[in-house]
């Protein structure tokens, strides 16, 4: 389970995010929605500790992400995160890419490593790539990789930050089909997103963020169907 | 095919003095790299105010022809009474020299590399160190190997002024045929193509490095 208990987070005199709480259960798909700058980004990197936070807390199964002593490389093991450039690790191949991570900081073998990272890419349909460098792929191909190399490490949460954003139009249904087999395997997933079709499919519950508030949130069959907030109407109007 | 004074001794002669070169330029590259290596890291650890002392000694090495350094470093050891031979005080002064421009060409190549990247690095549960060592370490490396070859040839070349500390080093065992047998065109040919030597397997290393590098 994901707490999010009033978290506040200002870079210098600008407030990103005004308080605020969200709690996640195990195998929910939430999604995040919302305007350039609303504070989405900044929310999912505080989650797995790449920000600090400047009040309220964080907790992670009960951890709690920003307390001094909480092991963060232990913590982002378990939340995995994607961006929305892929950050591939250019002097890797695709399959060392994946098996990085789990060999350097859960520890394990060489072998081992590998039958989960062919595992992994395999599932994200990479399995025919396993020795190609990443610069030769195309963007959706590069961002599966990111997603096989997050899971690699068996997170039991993930979050996506807008992963298909960067990618040309037609890569993008690759790897929202990636996305949505996750969802329908039971991983508890917090995704920004601005493709409201995938939104509408996958989540469990929609949250819109408006200037660092999350001014609504709801089952997308509400969310979408029913608008209550006034800046969540003009959001839909705009989006369509 | 000439007409020559110049002996096989003669020949043994300059070679010990390529071979001189070879050590000075071999022990004040590596101190140099090594030092270069752990300034640069230092200077984009440390925040900007931290860094402007250590950018500054390293600006006065930088700014400072190397001659003067070499007397000024064997002077400053003769008043400090440190005892150092010759070799040591060159070696001493151009690992500086050679750590003042490695550092910069570190700082950039760590630079070079995208914080989004190492985010990515950090993400995945990798320490600080492990993301300098899997990640930023290669990726800087390629970044960087061109200047840093070019530097070692330069401080190759530059060594030659070791000279003014009385070591006998290719350039100079150069002179002193020269003086000797009155033959310079054929003696600095020598003495050219005996650089020429030495830098290019170095050179070529780099473009061999580069080459393998470039299919990712
Ligand atoms: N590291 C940072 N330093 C300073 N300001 C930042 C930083 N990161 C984000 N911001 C600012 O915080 C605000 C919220 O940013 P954030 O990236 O969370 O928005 P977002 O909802 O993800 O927007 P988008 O849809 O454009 O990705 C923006 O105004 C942004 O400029
Ligand atoms: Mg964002």
């Amino acid at each position: 389970m994901i707490e999010i208990q009033n978290v506040r987070k200002s870079f210098g005199s600008l407030e990103v995010l005004k308080g605020i709480d969200l709690t996640v259960n195990k195998g929910e798909v939430v999604t995040v929605i919302g305007g350039s700058g609303s504070g989405k980004s900044t929310l999912l990197t505080c989650i797995n500790g790449l920000e600090p936070i400047d009040a309220g807390r964080i907790l992670v199964d009960g951890t709690e992400v920003h307390a001094k002593s909480t092991d963060l490389n232990k913590l982002r093991a378990k939340v995995g995160i994607v961006f929305q450039q892929w950050n591939a690790f250019p002097h890797l191949t695709v399959l060392e890419n994946v098996m990085l991570a789990p060999r350097k900081v859960l520890g394990l073998s060489k072998e081992k490593a590998e039958e989960i990272a062919v595992k992994q890419l395999t599932h994200v349909g990479l399995g025919e790539k396993l020795s190609v460098y990443p610069t030769r792929m195309s963007g959706g191909q590069q961002q599966r990789m990111a997603i096989a190399r997050a899971l690699a490490m068996s997170p039991e949460y993930m979050l996506f930050d807008e992963v298909t954003s960067a990618l040309d139009p037609q890569l993008v249904g690759e790897v929202l089909d990636t996305l949505r087999m996750l969802a329908s395997e039971g991983m508890t997933m917090i995704c920004v997103t601005h493709e409201m079709k995938f939104a509408r499919e996958v989540s469990d519950r929609v949250a819109f963020f408006h200037k660092g508030v999350m001014a609504e949130i709801a089952a997308p069959e509400a969310l979408f169907g029913a608008p209550k907030d006034p800046e969540l109407k003009k959001f839909l109007a705009a989006t369509h | 095919m000439f007409n020559t004074a110049l002996t096989l001794s003669d020949l043994g002669f300059l070679l010990q003095g390529a071979l001189m070169t070879l050590a000075v330029t071999a022990v004040s590259v590596t101190a140099g790299t090594i030092l270069g290596v752990i300034f640069g890291v230092v200077r984009n650890q440390v925040g900007p105010y931290w860094a402007v002392p250590l950018t500054f000694v390293l600006d006065v090495f930088r700014s400072v022809p190397l001659l003067i350094q070499l007397v000024l470093g064997n002077a400053f050891q003769s008043i400090a009474k440190l005892g150092w031979p010759p070799f040591t005080t060159s070696c001493v002064v151009l690992s500086l020299y050679t750590a003042a421009y490695c550092t910069e060409i570190v700082r950039g190549g760590i630079s070079s590399v995208p914080p989004t990247t190492r985010r990515a690095a950090r993400s995945l549960g990798m320490t600080w160190w492990q993301d300098m060592r899997y990640i930023v370490a290669p990726l800087a490396t390629r970044v960087s190997l061109p200047s840093w070859i070019g530097l070692t040839l330069g401080v190759m070349k530059d060594s030659a002024l070791v000279l003014w500390l009385g070591l006998i080093e290719l350039l100079r065992a150069s002179q002193v045929l020269v003086t000797r047998l009155q033959e310079p065109l054929l003696i600095l040919m020598i003495c050219g193509a005996i650089y020429f030597l030495i830098s290019f397997p170095i050179a070529r290393l780099g473009g061999y490095l580069e080459k393998r590098w470039s299919n990712d």
